[in-house]
């Protein structure tokens, strides 16, 4: 069974979300996510001051089985992405949502708003996707 | 098939060892006496000294660990592992064409200009295309081609702000990677839950941006798109070109044509459909058909006849082409091949091929259903390939479809290709192809299901296999994080050196 922070928001394609004390946003892949890809091998993540639309891809994560990509949930601009995954890929695969964390951004002008899920709404999408 | 592992020929070696006899008479000046100090090396190559008989027996039993199509069934979904007819093959090496200098003058290479002139003709008429160039290398090369044609047709006219390539996100891995090579911007469609492309997005993405589309029909996911002329009508009343992938034109090979469904560029992989060399790296060869406004950009040279004769057309002839993506006009011993293929299946045999490679399919599709497996869409008559998916055989019995793809080499079959269309969970894509008999896919059946009695009763049979193989499970992760091909001699073997 996945795992699913309560105290997260979540997107339809597997994003995670935790607003920081300072205003910026963390995002990372759900637990879900890295299970379904398996032992990942390679990230790559955004140089910071990289200015991102909302639903553009910001980083690529490819496990033995796929590359796919990550989409940002907001607009914003990068303020870091995680140093660690270069050399620790797996990071991802054993606490997605601590040491796994993709980038930071500060929102643009629509905040950090948008339709996200909660913790119940996605573990009932990954239910139905059979997960 | 041998199951022992042979060991680097280096470790074979013995210092002074050699076989004199191969070793050329009067070797002559040495090439290295033309080149600057600098640039000589200062020690020997490190060469593994071995006897004839040594290397003979070392590179014989590396080829028995080979799993090949001249040895097993090989059902690797989309990239359609036939067999080829060693007539292709022995055609193609036929001293006159093997001795043939590119740069003889087309006068004294008739023959050989006359087989390429019609490989073209019938390239031209199987996929319904206006013309054919041969030139490019590889599929990928050939898909390259392909994007830039598009691409040099929008700035001819004046369009510049035409960059968006879109893509379903069925298609082949490498499309993306192409319209990214070729400067576009990838834009992905979704497809429906029957496999065929969400018309309403596709309309919603074209706009004054779009370049083209890039997709094959067949789709990865093993189905006919359906709808392929309201995506055609969307695409090019929005101002974009089609591209066709022509991986799975083995499918519709002498049924439908790329050109008759409206697309403007196709490549076709010669190894996949026309028995050329497949894996191993290439040699390949990837031609490109357009429809008459994509002619005038098409990669030069091209063959034409003029009256009984047949001749280059180059940069002179076409001022508006893309240019040359080879040296002289593309690995000509590969498309030697295609063309003898083709010559012997005739118009008539081109149709059986997909008869019986979309029969297979389907038998296969049927009987695994019978056996307990569920198909990716159950309600889709599959085309030249088909999927299973083992969500339900993981969540149950936690066995994967990598352990179902492992398990199967024990039982002598090379593994379906797995975990790629990737929008079906642990799945796997099956092509038999037209080549196997009744009794090779009913075998095939057999190991499926006897692979799922396993996985019910002993999981970690499955889960551990394969237990035949030269090796057993590997480490993918660490393959491919610390790839590490190279031999290294042992610490106390001293390199020799000349000076």
């Amino acid at each position: 069974m996945s795992n699913v922070p309560s105290d997260l928001k979540y997107t339809k394609t597997h994003e995670w979300l935790r607003t920081l004390p300072d205003g910026t946003v963390e995002v990372g892949i759900t637990d879900h996510a890295q299970h379904a890809l398996g032992d990942l091998v390679f990230v790559e993540v955004p140089e910071t001051g990289r200015k991102l639309a909302a639903g553009e891809p910001f980083a690529v994560v490819e496990s033995v089985k796929a590359a796919s990509d990550v989409y940002s949930p907001i607009a914003g601009e990068v303020t870091a992405g995680n140093p660690g995954l270069a050399s620790q890929p797996e990071a991802i695969n054993s606490d997605a949502y601590g040491k796994g964390w993709l980038m930071r951004l500060r929102p643009g002008a629509g905040g950090a708003g948008g339709e996200f899920l909660t913790a119940a709404q996605y573990e009932k999408l990954i239910a139905e996707e059979g997960g | 098939m041998s199951t022992r592992l042979e060991k680097p020929i280096f470790e074979y070696s013995v210092p002074g060892r050699g076989a004199e006899d191969q070793w050329p008479r009067d070797p002559g000046p040495a090439a290295s006496d033309d080149l600057p100090a600098a640039s000589r090396r200062s020690g020997r190559p490190l060469l593994p000294e071995v006897s004839e008989l040594e290397t003979v027996r070392h590179f014989t039993r590396l080829s028995q660990l080979n799993f090949s199509i001249d040895t097993h069934f090989y059902p690797l979904g989309s990239c359609t592992m036939k067999y080829n007819p060693k007539a292709c093959n022995s055609l193609a090496m036929l001293p006159e064409f093997l001795a043939r200098h590119p740069l003889a003058p087309e006068s004294s290479g008739q023959g050989f200009l006359a087989c390429m002139y019609e490989l073209q003709e019938m390239l031209k008429a199987v996929t319904g295309m206006q013309a054919v160039a041969l030139s490019p290398m590889a599929g990928a090369q050939g898909e390259f081609a392909g994007v830039a044609m598009i691409r040099a047709y929008h700035r001819a006219r004046g369009d510049l702000e035409r960059n968006e390539i879109i893509v379903p996100e069925a298609a082949h891995g490498t499309n993306p990677a192409t319209a990214t090579m070729c400067g576009c911007v990838v834009r992905e469609v979704p497809v429906n839950a029957a496999g065929d492309v969400d018309l309403e997005a596709l309309k919603a993405a074209v706009g004054p941006k779009t370049a083209g589309i890039m997709l094959t029909n067949p789709s990865t996911l093993g189905v006919f798109e359906r709808r392929i002329e309201a995506v055609a009508r969307t695409v090019h009343e929005a101002g974009g070109l089609l591209y066709y992938d022509g991986a799975n034109l083995n499918a519709i090979l002498g049924k439908v044509r790329p050109g008759d469904m409206g697309f403007d560029v196709i490549h076709v992989n010669l190894h996949k459909t026309f028995s050329t060399p497949h894996g191993g790296g290439g040699p390949g060869a990837g031609p490109v058909g357009v429809s008459a406004r994509l002619a005038p950009f098409l990669p030069v040279p091209l063959l034409a006849r003029r009256g009984e004769r047949y001749g280059w057309l180059t940069e002179r002839d076409l001022p508006q082409s893309i240019g040359r993506l080879s040296g002289f006009m593309g690995n000509a011993g590969v498309l030697l091949r295609a063309y003898v293929y083709m010559r012997m299946l005739g118009r008539e045999g081109m149709a059986k091929v997909s008869e019986y490679a979309t029969l297979n399919a389907n038998y296969l599709l049927a009987q695994l259903k019978r056996a307990g497996f569920d198909a990716a869409y159950p309600d889709r008559r599959a085309s030249h390939e088909l999927i299973v998916t083992l969500k339900r055989q993981a969540k149950e019995l936690g066995v994967t479809a990598m352990d179902f793809a492992k398990r199967l080499l024990d039982h002598g079959m090379h593994a379906p290709t797995t975990y790629f269309p990737l929008l079906v969970p642990e799945c796997l894509l099956i092509e038999p192809t037209e080549t196997e008999s009744k009794a090779a896919l009913d075998a095939f059946v057999a190991a499926m299901a006897e692979i799922l009695a396993e996985a019910a009763k002993e999981p970690e049979r499955v889960t551990s296999a394969p237990h035949t193989m030269p090796v057993r499970r590997l480490d993918d992760v660490r393959a491919a994080k610390q790839l590490d091909l190279t031999w290294k001699p042992p610490a106390a073997h001293a390199i020799p050196t000349t000076s």
